[in-house]
Parts: structure tokens; sequence; C-alpha cells
């Protein structure tokens, strides 16, 4: 019976006015036996582990939601008008797994992910990660490359460790230069940062100071060249003796041939291999939280005895998962998405912590910095102007660039900043500030950028002053911001706002899209 | 001595006693403690969690100063040509501006382009022994905001350390935000560090000196109140989705956002910034130019009340042209500066208002002759000078002193966090009053001696 209610409500439009049927479509619909899909097992143990608690879940999301949903959280990307009607106008039952599909193969999946990484990487030119304008452009084209290549993370990770050679011709060195402490104890505690999602500052002294031995013959030499850093391998550089004390972090003493072993390589291969828990537990972790808005370890880059993971059997799944596809990210992504637990409405059933900690409702999240400033140019059909006026020489970014796909950190933008663009110092997950201001809402009711951006704006430039047919402008102007077609609700107010305000014509479009613009259902994913 | 002057080092064990205990309460040493610091220590021993701002901002008490206006020349000025002139060190050193005024203070000279700054050398104090020695722009930008060089770390400016102690978690309720920029950023290190973004400056956009001063997101030209309530009444009828989240605590937060922007919007802050309100003499007394403007605009909030003004004035980089451009700029500053000064004495304001002018270093006392530059002048962090007034500081004093040609400190060196700990000093924010570190280090106001920041004292000497 349920599955029938389900295809029903797959088959109802998505687009329909009805009340809450414009978010969400019946409950999900819980597999079980032997021979069930990846994504299929995620649900059981999801599930399973909510009714254990006695959790109530949210309802599956409606298409309208899933289109918009699916666009920004896997490409930072709002759909456009074209696509929404498209994706509307598709009747065939698996439309959502081929959407996934599509989205994960496009250019700005690259761009967006390049962003993540960079997060995470600390790829910023400036003060206090410093590692100089060309250097980011080659870090950040190494990580953009190794994105759109699908190269498998363990390579990933070990290519980043094992770096040598300058900084502005082998991008991946510059890991070793983004971390404001360079010390072996500093690269120890950023590497424990970004490939076991540990924080070193909560580990005892001794152990960070263990590890701190894979690191101490890593070294730095300038060139001819301004600004240009050769980073290598150097048995010399390890003044105190710290390399034969190095001891893994699981307690195992390291033994390092002085001389012969480059100590990173032997760090590296205790890491990658394929039973070390660490790696592969934090890597699946971290892209979870990417696409569910929170950590089954909570935050992502915590792990630790006293902050275990939420639903364990989950946690172990996806980890076996992420490691016998060969740390395969888009494969993990498809896993997750195309999961029930991905498609649930943001409309909880129960609005606890505990709820949002076992994942019943999908997590609403305002829309990144970045994401947002492309959605507001998208639908205004706009540009930014981004620069760097710091250090020189000067940064000029070409027009048609999109905030994703900046390369640095650092450039100037008071509008990203606004709205919480990590500052790239540390690495750490909680950089990215996606809180509400003040300020942010100042900011998008009554700011000249985003009235400028309105007035520009061909929804409303190309309103014809004579033209009174709302129902076709509303359409119109809702399906580019929101998504969706308008509810009877919705067009009786703005019938209410054309009869007592002089607003007609461009006018009227003007006020539509700025109310729109200031709607958490714009500026958030829900 | 102030009571808040000796960082306490006896605090700073406590502090982080605290921390390494990770927030187990005290039972004996705390009635000790208690009677120690009194109710501030008793703060100071809570270690630090999320909601320790509150917490936090009542540690500061009641100061002499309640509104800070810092002067950014953005850029670097040149410390011989201003506040510290050379005419004996001859024309190498000089260039065209040889000379030097006498001021209403006996015995303090000053540049020759600041004449009505000369009339008014009582209600000011000169540092001018300012070193640090970078000579980076936003290093030494860093430095002079921040008074630390800490390569770890990103420290907060004092702008918004001010907003930390004595904005919205203090209790200030006034319809203006309580760190605001005129007119534009100084760009990433004027602003929050590790504090966050609550913290950051509300920065005007617009000009001060066009009619109107289109104060960004507060007035905006071409839409009218009625136009403004009608858009906000629409914008509640179209909110579907808050309708199906009744109660939802994420759009909790976007409703107040929202409340507290239309009351910037719609409320009295568009009078607040209307310079028109202002007599024309007034107006005129100032320079009608932006950088008058924004000193005229800097009186008006501190009225209201505004803990922290930033005035960021470009143009002070002059590797080219430098003579050409002091020649047009210093009147500029000269003017502007000396009616802010004379108009908050007027108004009773000078007493409770620190007015901190400076750049992020000097220029090269030495004229730069050759080509490219043909009279020109590079950055300077060994030596540059800052002028230093109000909120309890004594004016009519030099403090320190540079060599016969300005570029070596002579006497008395003065580096950006002995003025910055002094300025919270005056604000009644210990020097031992804790930040809160991102990773939970024990962290002060004024740096430690573990820090290792170079410091040659709070000022006591203008005290």
């Amino acid at each position: 019976m349920k599955t029938i209610l389900l295809l029903w409500a797959l088959t109802v439009s998505a687009l329909s006015a009805e009340e809450n049927s414009v978010y969400e479509l019946g409950p999900p619909v819980p597999k079980s036996g032997a021979s069930l899909k990846p994504h299929e097992r995620v649900d059981e143990l999801v599930f399973s582990r909510q009714d254990e608690l006695g959790i109530k879940r949210a309802n599956l999301c409606s298409d309208a939601v899933f289109v918009r949903r699916a666009f920004l959280a896997v490409i930072g990307t709002l759909p456009t008008e074209a696509e929404t009607r498209g994706f509307e106008s598709t009747k065939e039952s698996d439309k959502r797994v081929k959407l996934i599909e599509i989205l994960i193969q496009r250019p700005e999946f690259t761009d967006f992910w390049a962003m993540k990484w960079g997060d995470v990487l600390r790829v910023k030119a400036e003060f206090p990660i410093k590692l100089w304008p060309n250097a980011v452009q080659a870090y950040h084209r190494w990580i953009h490359t190794s994105v759109r290549e699908n190269k498998p993370l363990h390579i990933f990770t070990r290519q980043l460790l094992l770096a040598n050679g300058s900084n502005f011709r082998e991008g991946e060195v510059n890991f070793y230069r983004a971390m404001q402490d360079r010390s072996p104890q500093g690269v120890a505690a950023t590497v424990a940062l970004t490939f076991m999602g540990e924080r070193a500052d909560k580990w005892p002294k001794k152990k960070l100071e263990a590890m701190a031995g894979f690191f101490a013959q890593v070294a730095y030499k300038a060139t001819a060249e301004w600004k240009e850093e050769i980073v290598y391998f150097d048995p010399t550089a390890d003044k105190e003796g710290i390399t034969k004390h190095a001891i893994f972090p699981d307690g195992t003493p390291a033994n390092i041939k002085t001389g012969l072993d480059d100590p990173r390589a032997v760090f590296s291969e205790w890491l990658l291999q394929p039973t070390n828990p660490w790696f592969s537990r934090s890597m699946a972790n971290r892209i979870w939280s990417w696409l569910m808005g929170r950590g089954i370890v909570h935050e992502p880059d915590d792990f630790r005895a006293d902050n275990p993971p939420s639903n364990p059997a989950l946690l172990a799944f996806l980890e076996k998962e992420f490691a016998a596809s060969k740390c395969d990210m888009r494969r993990l992504f498809r896993v997750i998405l195309n999961s029930q637990t991905f498609q649930l409405s943001s409309i909880p059933a129960q609005d606890t912590p505990e709820a949002a900690a076992q994942f019943a409702h999908y997590p609403m999240r305002r829309l990144e910095a970045e994401v947002l400033v492309d959605a507001l140019n998208q639908i205004t059909a706009t540009k930014e102007t981004y620069s760097s006026p710091i250090p020189e020489p000067f940064t000029f970014i070409p027009e048609n660039v999109r905030g994703i796909a900046l390369a640095d950190g650092s450039i100037t933008s008071t509008f990203l900043e606004l709205f919480g663009r990590p500052p790239r110092d540390t690495g750490f997950e909680s950089e990215r500030n996606l809180s509400t201001s003040p300020a942010q809402r100042l900011h998008l009711l009554n700011s000249s950028h985003v009235l400028g951006k309105i007035k520009a704006c061909p929804l409303v430039a190309d309103a014809d002053a004579g033209d009174h047919d709302l129902n076709k402008l509303a359409d119109k102007i809702y399906l580019t911001l929101l998504s969706r077609t308008p509810t009877a609700d919705e067009i009786a107010a703005l019938k209410a706002h054309m009869t007592s305000s002089y607003s007609s014509g461009r006018e009227l479009a003007a006020d539509i899209v700025w109310a729109l613009i200031n709607q958490p259902e714009f500026y958030f994913n829900h | 001595m102030n009571s808040f002057l000796p960082p306490n080092d006896m605090a700073r064990d406590v502090v982080r006693l605290a921390q390494n205990m990770g927030g187990i309460p005290f039972s004996r040493r705390e009635a000790l403690h208690r009677c120690v610091y009194g109710s501030a220590g008793l703060l100071l021993m809570e270690p630090f969690s999320v909601n320790a701002a509150p917490r936090a901002a009542a540690i500061a008490k009641e100061g002499k100063a309640k509104s800070v206006i810092q002067i950014w020349l953005w850029g670097g000025p040149c410390h011989i040509d201003t506040f510290d002139p050379k005419p004996e060190a001859g024309r190498d050193y000089t260039g065209a501006l040889d000379q030097m005024l006498e001021t209403n203070v006996s015995g303090m000279r000053i540049g020759q382009l600041l004449p009505q700054l000369a009339k008014n050398a009582d209600k000011y104090s000169l540092i001018r022994s300012m070193t640090h020695g970078n000579n980076g722009h936003e290093t030494a930008a860093y430095l002079v905001q921040t008074g630390r060089s800490s390569e770890r770390d990103v420290f907060p400016g004092l702008g918004a350390v001010v907003s930390y102690f004595k904005g919205y978690d203090a209790g200030y309720k006034g319809l203006i935000p309580p760190y605001v920029v005129l007119t534009e950023p100084q760009g990433r290190f004027s602003e929050a560090g590790f504090l966050g973004p609550r913290y950051k400056p509300f920065a005007t956009g617009g000009d001060p000196a066009r009619q109107p001063f289109a104060v960004e997101g507060i007035v905006t030209p071409g839409i009218t109140e009625e136009h403004q309530k009608e858009r906000r009444k629409l914008l509640g009828s179209l909110n579907t989705l808050g309708g199906v989240l009744p109660g939802n605590a994420t759009l909790k937060t976007v409703v107040d956002s929202e409340q507290q922007a239309y009351e910037l919007i719609l409320g009295d802050a568009g009078k607040l910034f209307d310079l028109s309100q202002e007599k024309e003499e007034m107006r005129e007394r100032y320079g009608r130019n932006t950088f008058g403007q924004s000193c005229l605009m800097a009186r008006r909030l501190v009225e209201k009340g505004v803990p922290f003004i930033t005035i960021n004035y470009k143009g002070w980089d002059t590797h080219k042209q430098h003579f050409q451009i002091m020649n047009r700029k210093l009147p500029e500053l000269d003017q502007g500066l000396a009616a802010l000064l004379a108009d908050l004495a007027e108004h009773g304001l000078l007493e409770s208002t620190v007015v901190w002018c400076t750049g992020e270093f000097g220029r090269t006392p030495k004229v730069a002759t050759e080509s490219p530059w043909n009279g020109g002048r590079h950055h300077f962090g060994k030596v540059f000078s800052s002028l230093l007034a109000g909120g309890g500081f004594k004016g009519g004093q030099v403090l320190g002193k540079s060599n016969a040609t300005g570029e070596e400190v002579a006497e008395r060196p003065v580096y950006p966090a002995d003025v910055i700990g002094s300025i919270y000093g005056q604000l009644g924010i210990p020097a031992e009053a804790p930040l809160p570190h991102p990773q939970g280090t024990p962290t002060f106001v004024v740096p430690g001696k573990d820090e290792k920041v170079p410091m040659g004292g709070l000022l006591t000497e203008l005290i």
C-alpha cells in the first residue's frame, strides 16, 4: 500500500499548488533484506537506528524541492527555470537517479568540490597562510584537476603527503606551505586534522611529538625567482633527531632507515593501507557531512573517544563502502544522494536535536556565501568583479568567473565575507559560517548591491509595463528563484499587493523578485 | 598607576588553571580568588565556552572613555611631514616641506601644512617613537590593528575587541551597530579575526560629502518609506516555507535578524546619518570633502554612544608624487581632524572619546629622488608617529623621540600593543581580560610575556 502511495505521489506534479505538497510527498519506504543496494542499506541503517530510538522521521521531499536541493548540494548552483521545468515534465520514475548522475558529471561539480577541498586544504594567498597568488593558482589547479578526474582519495592524499618541488610548478607541495606552523609538530597536527579527522591539541603531547618525527625531514628553500619556494626531502633537516623516535598514532613504532626512507612515505603507507581505520572513516564521515549538513561524528574533524558517532553501524558501513570502492569520492556521493535519507523533507516530524543528529529530516542550511552570490547573479543575469589588491602583484579575476570557482580564499569581497566564507586559516570545517545575521538581512533587503541587481534583472527589465498577466509573470519568477510555481495563496497575496500599492509592470516584477530573494526558501537549501 | 595597568600574571595563571581543569568548579580557591579579584576575577576563572562572550563582556568596567574614533591613514603617512618635522635634517630629507609650525603648546612643533592642528595642540598628544619594523602594508596593518605579530592565529583588531567587550554582549542597545567604519572596510586586518563575524564592523559605504549620504542598506534613494512598508508586508505574506515550519529555531534567527535590519531601515538611523541636519557652518568647518564630513559623522555617532568608529582615510601610499599629494591631503586632514577635536571638546565629549590617528607605518625620511620615484617616499616601519587625544589621555604632550633624521627611535620606543592596551585601559577593559582563543590557548587583550610580543610599556606618561 505504501509503495503504491509513493508511486502515486511521484507522478503527481511536484509543482502543484497544494499546501504541504509543495514541499513534501508521503513517508519514505524502507526496504529490507539481504540483497540491498548500498543506498538502500544506508536507509536501512539510518531508519532502524531512528526506530530503535523512537525518533519520528520526516516525509520524502517533493520533486520541486529535490531538484533545487540536488543542484545546490551537489554542484553549488541554482537550477535554471528550464532545468526545473525539464525535470518536472519528465515522468520517468527513476528521474532522481538520473538527475544525480547528470549533476555528478557537470563541470560545476568540479568547481564546487574543489572549493570545499580548498577550505580544508587552506588555499589562500594572503596572511596568515601566505601561499602567494601564483602558488594559489598552482595548488587550486592541482585540486581542481584531481576532482575532475575523480582521483581516488588515497592517491590524492598520498600525492599531497609526498609532494616535492616548486610551489609554482608542483601545486600539491603547497600542502606543506599552507599552514601557519611549519614545525614538524605543526605539520603533524595539520595532517591529523586533514586526513584523520582528529585534533592533535586534544591528544597527549607525547603522541603528537611521536608523529612529528615523520615530518622532521621536510625542508624548504627559496630560489632566484621571487617568492618561489622548493619543498623537498632533506635527511639533514632533522636537527633534533626526532625521526628515529617516530611512532604511528596507533602506538606502533616506525622503523625508518635514516637517509634512505622519506619518513613521509613511511607514514603515508601506514595511513593509506586499507585496514587503517582513520583514513577511510574520516573521509567517509567528511563526505557524509558535506552532503547531509552534519557528520555522523560531529564536527566531522573532531574524532575522539568522547565524541562517538551518532550511528556507529552507518559509519562502519560507509567506511567499508568507501575503502572497497578504492576511495572513490563520486561513488560515495551516489550512495548518499540516492538514499531516501538524503531525500527526506526538511519539515521535521519531530523537531529535536536528537532527530537532527539521527538525520530524521533534511537540515535547512543557509546557502554558502559563494553559492548565494552565484545564485543572485544567475537569476538577475549580473556579474561580480573580484580582485585582490594585496599582496602585489594584484589579482584581477575575469568577470565570468563564478564565486564557487574562485581559487583564492583571500580574494577581496565584502559579500563573501559578510555571508561567512571561511578564512581558510586553519582548515577546520567550522570556519565556514552559515548563520544569519542582521547585517546579512540588511544587505539582501536594502543594499545598493542587491537592489542594483534586481533592477538589471531581465525578469524585471523585460516585464512589459502593460502586461498584467500576473499568473504568467509570477510563474516565471517563482520557477527561476524558488524552482516551483506559486501557490494559490501566494497569487492571492500578490494580487492584494498589486491593488494596495502602485506597483505595475516592472515595479511589480521588481517587488516580486525582491520579496522572493528575501525568503528563507531562496537563501536556504531546504 | 591605574588599576588596569599591570598585566596581572596571577590572573593569567588562574585562567590557565581553570582551562586545564576543564570546567571543574572551584571550592576553597574560589573563595580565595573572590577576595583577591572581586567579581571580575571570578569571571576570569570560568573556562571558555560557546557562551563566553556575555561573561567576558561583564569583565569590562566603566572607563573614562566611552568611545573611540580611529582615524586610519591607510598607506602610511610620512612622520616627518606631519607630526615629527625635521627641518634641520636638510632638503634631502624634508624636500620642499622644510618648515615647521609652533603650536599653542610651547615647544611642541608640527609640520608646516597643519596650521589648524597647531592651534589645537593642547587637545592631543603626539607619539614620535612608534615602531614595529615591518614594511609590508598587510602585515604592518595587522600589527597596528591587533598589536600582535603572531603567525599562528588571526587576532581581532581593536575595533572588534571593543565591540566584543562594549557592544551587544555588554548590553549595548544602540540603534547603530557598535563598530562602524566610514566608509569602506579596511580589509581583513581591521576585522574580527578569531572573534568571528558578530564583531565585524558595519561599513557605511556611500559618501558623507554627498547628499544624501547613501548609507549602505539604510538610506536607499529611490525607494520611499511607504514603498518599504508595502514591500515588508508582501515579504511576510509570501513566507510559505515559514508557514509550514512554525517554531523552527533556524527561522527564528532569520526573523530576529530581519526585525533588527528593519529597525535600521525604517527607524531613526536614517536621520542620524542625514548630515543636512547639521548647520551649514558646521559642515564647512569640517571641510566639504569625504574625510571632513566623515569626521563630522563620527562626532554624531559618538553622541549616540557608538563605542568604536573607524574613519578609513585612504591615499597615503606615496611612492611617487609624494609632495604633490601632501599638499593636497594634509590641509584636508588638518581641517577635519582639528575641527573634530575642537568640536568634541565644545560638546563636552573629548573627555570620554579617544581619538587615535595613525597609519600602518611611516615613510622613508630620505626622499627617493631617483627614477622612477622622482620625489617619493617608501614604507618605513622602523619609526612613525601617532596622534592620541581624549578619553582620559593628556593633551599637549610629546612622547618618545626619533633621531635627527627620523630614521631611528631615539627615546622610549612605543609599540602598537602599548597604544592599544592603553586605549583598552581607558575604556575599562582590563589588560588581563581574556579573549576566546579558538584552540583554548589562554589569551588576553594585552599580550602576556609568554607571547614575546615586543612592548615598550603602556602609555602611563599620557594618563
